[in-house]
């Protein structure tokens, strides 16, 4: 029964449901080709990278009690800095310069989270509005940086971002884990995890408690730029070009569907790492799975819909209450 | 910060000291971004006088109408949502699902008197189900339009995914249909409509005991349920409304253009909510106006009237204008509204 109540139980059934049928859809589920492990599963956490990151950052925005909608608009800049520096580079496949080059992006973005995070704590705006600034201007100006041209680069040191692999894993999803796992630490090996959900609680609390909130709020917004951008960088390295209107479009909102599917609260004070990397890889399964068991590609936004509205409605405690409450037998003190 | 005018009695003389001051200052800072707004939208009007050759024409000003039809009537339902503390995401998808499906019918050959009402009925029904969501099972607004907008869009895809012509005589004659307004100038239907959603939306926020309910619940949803205040019929129906709008959106687009597309008006949701914002709406609710939001569309239209009549500007420039434009807005609003306090 505790097992059943646990936030995450619903999220990896369904998970495990979509995978099971996957390995009866698809032609191969896992194996080991080329040096390297091939196939349905590795694809969707191969795909599920860019979702993985922008959903991290978001969480921690989220478990403060913001939000950020410009994740992205922050994917296509970083995607159309790297592209266009790239480009102008004697030698794209330097390995040394592109590095650099993805180092500048990932600095770019992390200076619009700072943007960001500023108007949020030291200006005081409700972070739906805050980042909605930057969500409308942010295309205009990744648009602005490639002059409305979609850029296409040939540098193999750059593609290597999204489609290598090392030690039989695709890069892009031991990039995304690195970052889990090092947020992973920082928040639940240190103190900074409490004080982002003391933050999100109460920030005007936090602060008579002697907690920096301005700080940590500035912070979080910083990471979710950075990560937005490093996300970026994957969804531009795999196609290998910057296309500033395509390049994360609608993905905050994906990012908020893993979120909340991994039990994170979107009032904030309560957040789940774990939860949202399991989210966000259910989301990036659910549209494989979509297309492996043949529902006609009309018809998938449907599909995902449905899957999406079952999940609101199972994680929303009234409605369970509502609607299986009355099934229950009633044992006992009630709780 | 709240927009009622009942007069509350002085319970002490702290009480009575601060209400003395509110009253001081209500009539400036309620006003004070509205007018910021219609001065910014002189200003612009003014300047593209002075820069560009027949700015003059009074089409200019009615074709803001005609070009922003859509946009405007589903500002009108967004600014009801926004006014309970809400937020509706699915606007854009509901145009999107109305335009298909009513493309769809009418080349079925169904009549259109039948088609119209069955589509603006959709878009309502909609709006209700996610209201209901909203209400009876608390979950997030901002999910539960989120899942409206995949389900709405999942639905116009899965009808079709290309775009469809309207042969239907009655949209064409529509469509075709020219109003004047006075010597040289005339409009569209649409534009007509839009302008009249207006009116009755800023008429029923006024003047009915509804309006005040949404005002109610933005100031505070918990005192408005203490009050006794109908809160879940409330709530449901400014998403119904909202619903209704953008379905009506939706249809204004089919008359515009006598076609239907599943992709029409992605982003249409962000749009309506950056109008909102600009025209002066609290997106924490209880406080803005509709004549804000419309204000707030012309200052959209007027933007890409200007970047037209430029000619040597990237359309990119728009999102980036409107980006400035609403940082300018919301540090007003900021202002105003810590002065207010």
């Amino acid at each position: 029964m505790t097992i059943l109540k646990n936030r995450l139980f619903w999220p990896v059934a369904i998970l495990v449901a979509l995978l099971i049928v996957n390995v009866f859809t698809s032609n191969q589920f896992i194996t080991l080709q080329d040096g390297h492990l091939f196939g349905t599963l590795i694809d969707i956490l191969r795909g599920s990278a860019p979702l993985i990151l922008v959903a991290l950052g978001m969480t921690l925005v989220i478990s403060t009690g913001g939000i950020d909608l410009s994740v992205g608009s922050v994917m296509a800049i970083s995607g159309a800095v790297a592209c266009l520096l790239i480009k102008d580079l004697g030698d794209q496949n330097a390995v040394g310069s592109v590095l650099l080059i993805v180092g500048v992006a990932i600095v770019v973005s992390a200076a619009l989270g700072l943007w960001n995070g500023s108007l949020v704590a030291v200006v005081g705006i409700q972070p739906i509005i805050a980042t909605l600034i930057l969500m409308v201007a942010g295309r205009g100006l990744a648009q602005l940086v490639t002059d409305g041209q979609i850029i296409n680069v040939q540098s193999s040191p750059y593609a290597t971002i999204a489609t290598g692999f090392f030690l039989t894993l695709p890069v892009a999803f031991l990039i995304a884990m690195a970052a889990v796992v090092l947020i992973s630490v920082l928040t639940r090996r240190t103190a900074l995890g409490l004080l982002l959900e003391s933050v999100g609680g109460s920030p005007s609390a936090s602060r008579l408690a002697g907690i920096r909130a301005k700080r940590i709020i500035v912070m979080v917004y910083v990471v979710s730029g950075a990560f937005a951008g490093l996300a970026g960088l994957i969804y531009s390295a795999n196609i290998k070009s910057a296309d500033s209107i395509a390049a994360g479009n609608l993905i905050e909102l994906d990012a908020i569907l893993a979120v909340v599917i991994g039990g994170t609260a979107l009032i904030g004070g309560r957040f789940s790492i774990l939860g949202t990397v399991i989210g966000a890889i259910l989301i990036q399964t659910l549209q494989v799975t979509v297309v492996g068991i043949g529902v006609p590609s009309k018809a998938t936004l449907l599909f995902k819909a449905v899957v999406v509205v079952v999940l609101c409605l199972s994680q929303s405690a009234t409605f369970r209450e509502k609607v299986f409450g009355r099934f229950k037998i009633r044992t006992g003190v009630p709780a | 910060m709240t927009t009622i005018d009942a007069t509350p009695p002085a319970a002490d003389q702290k009480g009575a000291a601060l209400n003395r001051r509110r009253r001081v200052y209500r009539p400036n800072t309620k006003y004070i971004p509205i007018l910021a707004t219609l001065a910014l939208l002189v200003v612009m009007y003014i300047s593209g006088l002075v820069n560009y050759e027949n700015f003059d024409q009074p089409s200019v000003i009615v074709n803001l109408f005609r070009d922003n039809a859509v946009l405007l009537a589903v500002a009108v339902g967004m600014t009801f949502v926004i006014l309970t503390g809400g937020i509706d995401l699915s606007v854009g998808a509901v145009i999107s699902l109305t335009t298909t499906l009513a493309a769809t019918l009418l080349q079925g050959g169904w009549p259109p008197l039948l088609v119209l009402p069955l589509v603006l009925l959709l878009g309502a029904l909609l709006g209700a189900g996610m209201g209901a969501v909203i209400h009876y099972f608390k979950v997030e607004p901002f999910i539960a339009t989120l899942a409206g907008l995949f389900l709405a869009r999942g639905l116009a895809l899965f009808i079709n995914q290309n775009s469809i012509p309207i042969r239907d005589k009655l949209w064409i004659a529509l469509s075709d249909l020219r109003i004047p307004l006075g010597e040289t100038t005339k409009t569209t239907l649409t534009a007509i409509v839009a302008l009249a959603v207006v009116l009755i939306a800023a008429g029923v926020l006024a003047w009915t005991r509804f309006g005040r309910n949404v005002y109610a619940i933005g100031g505070s949803a918990d005192s408005a349920l203490l009050m006794g205040l109908p809160v879940a019929r409330t709530r449901i129906a400014v998403y119904t409304i909202s619903g209704f709008c953008a379905a009506l959106g939706g249809v204004l687009y089919t008359i515009n253009s006598t076609s239907g597309h599943a992709l029409q008006g992605t982003g249409t949701e962000l749009d309506a909510i950056a109008s909102c914002v600009i025209g002066g709406v609290l997106l924490t609710g209880g406080a803005g106006y509709v004549f804000g939001s419309l204000l707030g569309v012309m200052v959209f239209g007027l933007i890409t009237t200007i970047i037209n009549f430029q000619g040597d500007l990237n359309a990119a420039w728009t999102r980036i204008v409107v980006g400035i434009l609403l940082f300018g807005f919301i540090v007003l609003q900021r202002l105003v509204t810590r002065r207010a306090r």
